[in-house]
């Protein structure tokens, strides 16, 4: 079976990167000045006992190797230490703060994938003066960096307007979709930015095509014609942007929920780099760039069934 | 009534001093082959599209193209539509570059009279069957990407797919140039057999002169946007009579050549840029007089020239 | 040549860029530069100059775009903090491209191990979005402007070397390049005199697209609050300072550095796409 063969490929490569990654993510640590138990500790005072629970804690004593795949034992098990500032797991803090996050990086691709596609779409098909309009305005929106949106999209809506609440994450799920309605927005104007573009110059291309002309010549409806020859034939390019819109959504969700003060993932991301709560940053950081990788599996996965013309194992390289 | 019967066709395109087709008359019985012939540039492809309506971009048209009876000319998108999914259908060059690699040939075959709205899903795919199968195909093939099938393959694909409307009216714009040898042969045997069985008057679109006479009934030779002669293909063939066929015919290679040397035409085909007056091709022909200089000839007769000075003899004279 | 920067997706085909938004762009971008160049002689005023009196007060002919939450005058920490703004995206471009250029021409050149391992960590970091490098390295540096710089411009670095790798190796097999070795040039002498310049346009288009990416980038960590230290004037964190101010209903000081970040941005971006595009349509 070919496509198992490949999908076991990937995924082994996929578990080596990984493993570079946690790597990068545990060594990071030891780049720091001073040794490791300080920084740890970093300014909170250090009681003899409490550097002995430390250096228990990390093994300090043992080879560092010997640490590190001590670690990641742990961590494919789920245990990501404890948090030094919150004082409990730091897997814990995770899952308390793991569904805010997703859903807000949910909301926003859903309105990347749904606005991208359209703009996209009227652009490559209408052209003239409303294809230069949605160039200009996807021009800008690429140029906006998420929190830049956020803080101005906070300003307009919720401060001076009053449609929105300007922070928090509210009480109950319907709640929860009114307070990330304008974070959701501001996450996903960059994205929906290039989708636009990517979506705008794929069909373009596709729009070239002798199938489509000779799709017209036999009668299929203008409709039908853009559907079927034009944007079916742009979703092989679209989907590998898929794993670049993951991870900017993962990354900038630090920036909105900053931004918003939202109690999820990305301010916890900033308030243990600003406190050094390092197990904490590091479990995060390894959860980010692994889900990263599995969205691009996934993408290199799906790649075949939308174009059959890709050859399971010629992947484009790169993010 | 004919299948199609183009009557004074004059098209212009925005940027040309003269029209790039400068009255074409032409007509294919019901069940007739008609080859056009010509260099590449002489306005024969643009021909065969107008009778789909299929201009370019900017293009305006005089005269009239009637499909079945029908101007297409004056219809509007709807029954332009109608026409393109049922009375008339085109095969195309590169069947590579015309059939969507990434939707199953099933969908392609049928795409056209499902949208047509005349045809349910099922109906629509046993016609499929049923035409793989006049175009020596099997039913599995429904299923298959067209990456999976040879070029000849495609090819049969691309013309089962021309005639799941049933079709008056079967275009072949260079069917076979894309295509190796073998499917070639196999493509011109097969549009043959299709046409006897099926009864579809064929307009078919070549430079390749060998191929013209091997498949068509009647031949028009086409230069510089007008039909400068045509006949009945024996007779063009046997004893053409304008100076342009004679010397297209000279510059074929052919195996029963009696000196083995080909005459290449001196010269250009005229610049579309520039103005024309009197015969196209007076500047390249050795026969050319005032006369052909400044009076366009008209074509006459059942084999047609449009030539003030007709030669009588044999082509391999020239 | 399959050679191919890497771009901001889509950005590719900028039609728009041609003509007047190009030039208006290209002149975003002078003064931008012209204002972080001069920022300390023309700034009417000292940015951190505090008036807490006359917090939040709006435009006055002293302070022409009014002034923040603390009372520093805003028109001047626009203009220094255009250097701030600007110098740490150039940090980043300078030596991921440096860098870039050498690791990317050492493995084309050399190819074999060196090679497989430049891939083998080109793949690495790209798993990690530059943001998150800087975070992780902040983290354990603490903040300042040279921890985020040197975690992007690692995060950038591979951009570069892939794309130095494959000119490389497609200017390697042509001929001259022969022609030199028979007749006695050393590598490095072929390489620095023939090889880098020919390479040199359409590495320094890449540069510039990453130009943006950075400027991106390290204003959101000047927003979070881990770039430059709190008193530097920077647009980034003038956002971050301007955020309670626009909560209490004075938007101007954190609008003011939010519009010019974006001008700034979409001025690099469209003039190193439109340069992009120049140098591709060069090359064969």
């Amino acid at each position: 079976m070919n496509f198992l063969r490949f999908a076991a490929r990937r995924l082994v490569e996929m578990a080596a990167t990984l493993l570079g990654a946690s790597f990068v993510v545990f060594g990071a640590m030891y780049l720091a000045p001073g040794n490791p138990a300080s920084f740890l500790l970093s300014g909170r005072s250090a009681s003899p006992a409490a550097l002995q629970a430390i250096n228990d804690q990390y093994h300090l004593d043992d080879p560092f190797l010997v640490r590190y795949f001590r670690w990641l034992g742990q961590v494919l098990q789920g245990d990501f230490g404890r948090s030094i500032t919150y004082r409990t797991d730091v897997s814990k803090l995770l899952a308390d703060r793991l569904p805010a996050t997703l859903t807000l990086v949910a909301m926003a691709l859903l309105v990347v994938v749904v606005i991208g596609l359209v703009l996209g779409w009227v652009g490559a098909v209408r052209g003239g003066a409303t294809d230069t309009a949605i160039l200009l305005s996807t021009t800008l929106a690429v140029g906006t960096p998420s929190f830049v949106a956020a803080v101005l999209l906070q300003g307009l809506f919720a401060v001076k307007l009053g449609w929105f609440p300007t922070s928090g994450t509210g009480d109950g799920f319907g709640d929860l979709l009114w307070h990330l309605t304008l974070p959701a927005i501001a996450l996903a104007l960059y994205l929906i930015g290039m989708l636009a573009r990517v979506t705008r110059s794929a069909m373009l291309e596709a729009l070239e095509g002798e199938h489509v002309a000779v799709a017209r010549s036999r009668g299929v409806p203008e409709r039908e014609v853009i559907r079927r020859h034009v944007f079916r034939n742009s979703l092989g390019t679209v989907l590998t942007t898929g794993g670049l819109i993951v991870s900017t959504l993962l990354v900038c969700t630090i920036l909105v929920e900053s931004a918003f003060s939202i109690g999820g993932i990305g301010q916890l991301l900033e308030l243990s780099t600003t406190t050094k709560d390092f197990p904490t940053v590091q479990a995060i950081s390894l959860l980010i760039v692994a889900l990263f990788m599995v969205v691009n599996l996934v993408v290199d996965l799906l790649h075949p069934l939308v174009d059959p013309r890709v050859t399971l194992g010629t992947r484009r390289s790169g993010a | 009534m004919n299948a199609l019967d183009i009557r004074g066709l004059r098209l212009r395109l925005p940027g040309t001093a003269r029209p790039v087709l400068d009255g074409v008359d032409l007509a294919v019985g019901p069940g007739e082959t008609v080859a056009l012939v010509g260099e590449s540039g002489s306005g024969k492809s643009l021909t065969s599209r107008s009778a789909l309506g299929l201009l370019p971009p900017g293009a305006t048209a005089e005269g009239s193209v009637l499909v079945d009876g029908e101007d297409v000319l004056t219809m509007g998108p709807d029954r332009l539509r109608a026409l393109r999914t049922g009375r008339a259908a085109m095969v195309f060059q590169d069947p590579r570059a015309a059939i969507n690699p990434l939707r199953r040939v099933g969908d392609f075959l049928t795409e056209g009279v499902r949208f047509g709205g005349r045809t349910g899903a099922a109906d629509a795919e046993r016609r499929a069957v049923e035409l793989l199968d006049a175009v020596g195909l099997g039913k599995e093939l429904l299923h298959r990407y067209p990456g999976q099938l040879s070029g000849g393959m495609l090819q049969r694909v691309m013309i089962a797919a021309a005639l799941m409307g049933d079709p008056v009216l079967l275009l072949a714009d260079e069917p076979t140039t894309a295509l190796d040898v073998t499917s070639q042969a196999e493509v011109i045997a097969l549009l043959g057999r299709l046409r006897e069985r099926f009864g579809t008057g064929l307009l078919f679109v070549t430079h390749d002169l060998g191929l013209a006479a091997a498949i068509s009934d009647r031949v028009c030779v086409m230069y510089a946007g007008r039909i400068v002669e045509s006949g009945p293909a024996g007779a063009l063939f046997e004893r053409p009579r304008h100076p342009y066929t004679a010397a297209l015919l000279a510059s074929t290679p052919r195996l029963d050549s009696r000196n083995g040397r080909l005459a290449a035409i001196d010269g250009q085909p005229p610049d579309l840029r520039q103005e024309l007056t009197g015969c196209a091709f007076a500047a390249r022909c050795r026969y050319a007089t005032e006369l052909c200089r400044e009076q366009t000839p008209e074509p006459q007769g059942e084999h047609a020239v449009a030539c003030h000075h007709p030669l009588e003899g044999s082509p391999l004279d020239v | 040549m399959s050679v191919a920067l890497t771009r901001r997706p889509g950005l590719g085909r900028l039609k728009a860029a041609r003509g007047p938004l190009h030039l208006a762009c290209l002149g975003i971008v002078v003064l931008v530069v012209i204002a972080a160049l001069l920022a300390s002689w023309i700034a009417p005023q000292d940015p951190n100059a505090v008036d807490l009196g006359n917090a939040l007060a709006g435009p006055s002919p002293d302070h022409l775009l009014g002034v923040d939450a603390a009372g520093r005058d805003t028109l001047s920490r626009l203009l220094l903090g255009a250097r701030t703004s600007l110098l740490g995206p150039l940090g980043v471009v300078v030596f991921s491209t440096v860098a870039g250029v050498v690791i990317g021409l050492a493995a084309g050149w050399r190819g074999g191990w060196l090679d497989s391992v430049l891939s083998r960590s080109t793949e690495l970091v790209f798993a990690f979005p530059g943001m998150l490098l800087a975070i992780l390295i902040v983290s354990v540096y603490g903040e300042g402007l040279l921890a985020p710089v040197i975690a992007l411009a690692i995060a950038y670095l591979p951009y570069v070397s892939r794309l130095t790798r494959s000119l490389v190796l497609a200017e390697r097999s042509r001929p001259y390049v022969s022609a030199y070795q028979v007749q006695g040039h050393s590598t490095l002498q072929i390489c620095l005199r023939h090889v880098l310049p020919n390479i040199a346009p359409i590495v320094l288009a890449q540069s510039t697209i990453n130009f943006g990416y950075a400027l991106m980038d390290l204003a959101g960590l000047s927003f979070l609050g881990l770039g430059v230290p709190a008193l530097t004037p920077d647009w980034g964190r003038m956002v971050f300072d301007g955020q309670t101010a626009i909560q209490h209903g004075y938007p101007l000081s954190a609008i003011l550095p939010c519009v010019l970040i974006v001008l700034t941005v979409v001025a690099f971006n469209v003039v190193g796409e439109r340069w992009a595009d120049r140098v591709a349509r060069r090359t064969p």
